[in-house]
């Protein structure tokens, strides 16, 4: 069953191209990662399809329901606010940065949305937090602030308050990217975790080896276009593309 | 100045702390939420509005605060008397009675009001521009809307940014109550000076001024406390 399909996806900031023809499918429970150069238009193929990005032409699909689609005039128009908003419930975003709010605490930071938006029972939902929070090894840190927490803590905190809202899908912008390089290991411990569970997700990473490890499809991504697609085998094969040998060789260098 | 007059000064000044203390709180109860919404209309993207926002700034912060005093207080009884008026303009003064034994107090809180939100303003779009653009990203992501993102995720942290900022207004509005003795409204510096001439002694005047430094004083340690309390994260 697909969960995501992408047709099409272009994305213009004035009159510089970032995405340009950008098509694939995600189906439920596969894992698909997304690797490239900086500047190659990854994070913002994800930013668009998580609403942070208004696309410029292309169709989105999430979960069955048209995000964005070509109207009978063949321009590109958003569904309803009320679609849109139903829509990004089914997709959780983990950020670089983690994005955490600083003046809630851990156990605040998850609980928010659920209560707020989908207007859940304050105490069912600490449950379901704290149940999170265990599973990411960080049930003693409920109560800590952001601001007390290492870079890996706040990453699976950032996670758990993702999968609060029991999204169908998770989305990953460089997870490991703004940690130091002994944290790593334990947020892509989290994820592999959760791709053996089943959840299906989509990971923009510069994790090559994790990238290879956990991921069903990748997708080489170069000057805002799909420049290489395929299972790890055949992407970090013998039969790969002249450029994705090359991108990939500067990572098994170092 | 016998320690007897000296007493009965004190007791004077220390009735008119009334009407100090009133123009002090209502201007802050209403400058500060209408420099909230100042500060939304400034940032707002419709850039007629921002620019008429920015007009309204810069005369406020441009002209002297006693000036804008004297043009409140005297401005409905000028205008009234100019019959070349637009009707609908008259009807507006007319509805406003220059007898109310309130119109001088009214006019010093429009004065300052109008003053003090400029400033205001400004410190909170300070504030609220300061806030990562993460933030509402995270918001959004977890499918909040705009009030909800607005009123539990950004104003929150806007509060504890503005806190040092805001008090130094403060502080400045608790000494700037005096400038209403420009148009004779009966407050602690109005009658400190008239009881200097009545003494012909600068004693009321340090007694007067040893009331706005212990109120200085009190703002100080309040808002200590409250940068305190917001200090439990960073």
């Amino acid at each position: 069953m697909s969960m995501l399909e992408v047709r099409n996806l272009s994305k213009s900031f004035g009159s510089t191209e970032v995405l340009k023809d950008i098509s694939f499918t995600v189906n439920k429970g596969e894992v698909w990662a997304i690797i490239g150069p900086s500047g190659s238009g990854k994070s913002t193929l994800l930013r668009c399809i998580n609403q942070l990005e208004k696309a410029s032409g292309g169709e989105i699909n999430v979960c069955g329901k048209e995000m964005l689609i070509k109207n009978d005039n063949g321009k590109t128009v958003y569904a309803p606010s009320s679609v849109l908003r139903d829509i990004r419930l089914n997709i959780g975003l983990v950020f670089q940065n983690f994005n955490l709010f600083p003046h809630m605490n851990v156990l605040r930071n998850i609980t928010e949305a659920p209560v707020r938006v989908l207007k859940k029972n304050r105490a069912e939902v600490e449950k379901v937090a704290m149940e999170l929070l265990g599973k990411m090894g960080l049930a003693d840190k409920a109560k800590s602030y952001p601001c007390e927490l290492s870079g890996g803590q706040q990453q699976r905190v950032s996670i758990a308050r993702a999968l609060a809202l029991q999204p169908e899908m998770l989305f990953f912008d460089e997870p490991t990217s703004a940690l130091d390089p002994e944290l790593t290991g334990e947020i892509l411990k989290v994820i592999k975790d959760l791709a053996a569970e089943g959840m299906t997700m989509v990971i923009v990473t510069h994790e090559m080896g994790f990238a290879r490890d956990v991921a069903d499809h990748i997708i080489f991504m170069e000057g805002g276009v799909i420049a290489d697609e395929g299972t790890p085998e055949e992407l970090f094969g013998e039969n790969a593309s002249e450029r994705t040998k090359q991108f990939l060789s500067r990572f098994k260098n170092n | 100045m016998s320690g007897e007059e000296i007493k009965k000064v004190f007791m004077i000044l220390l009735e008119y702390l009334g009407p100090t203390l009133k123009i002090f709180g209502f201007t802050l109860l209403y400058s500060i939420p209408l420099g909230m919404i100042v500060a939304l209309l400034k940032m707002c993207k419709f850039k007629p509005v921002s620019w008429l926002t920015n007009i309204y700034i810069l005369i406020m912060r441009g002209t002297p605060l006693m000036l804008q005093i004297i043009v409140a207080y005297y401005a409905v009884p000028m205008l009234k008397q100019n019959e070349n008026l637009p009707a609908f303009v008259q009807s507006i003064l007319s509805g406003v009675n220059i007898q109310n034994e309130n119109f001088m107090f009214n006019a010093v809180i429009v004065a300052f009001t109008l003053n003090y939100a400029a400033y205001f303003a400004e410190i909170f779009r300070g504030g609220i521009e300061s806030i990562p653009k993460g933030q509402y990203e995270a918001a959004a992501s977890l499918s909040m809307n705009k009030f909800q993102t607005f009123f539990h995720i950004i104003l929150p942290q806007v509060v504890k940014r503005v806190v040092p900022a805001s008090s130094n207004e403060i502080i400045t509005l608790i000494k700037d109550t005096s400038l209403a003795n420009v148009i004779a409204f009966a407050e602690i510096t109005l009658k400190a000076k008239q009881q200097m001439q009545t003494y012909s002694s600068l004693t009321p005047l340090f007694i007067a001024g040893l009331f706005y430094f212990v109120l200085a004083m009190i703002l100080t340690v309040i808002s200590a406390a409250i940068e305190k309390k917001l200090d439990y994260y960073k």
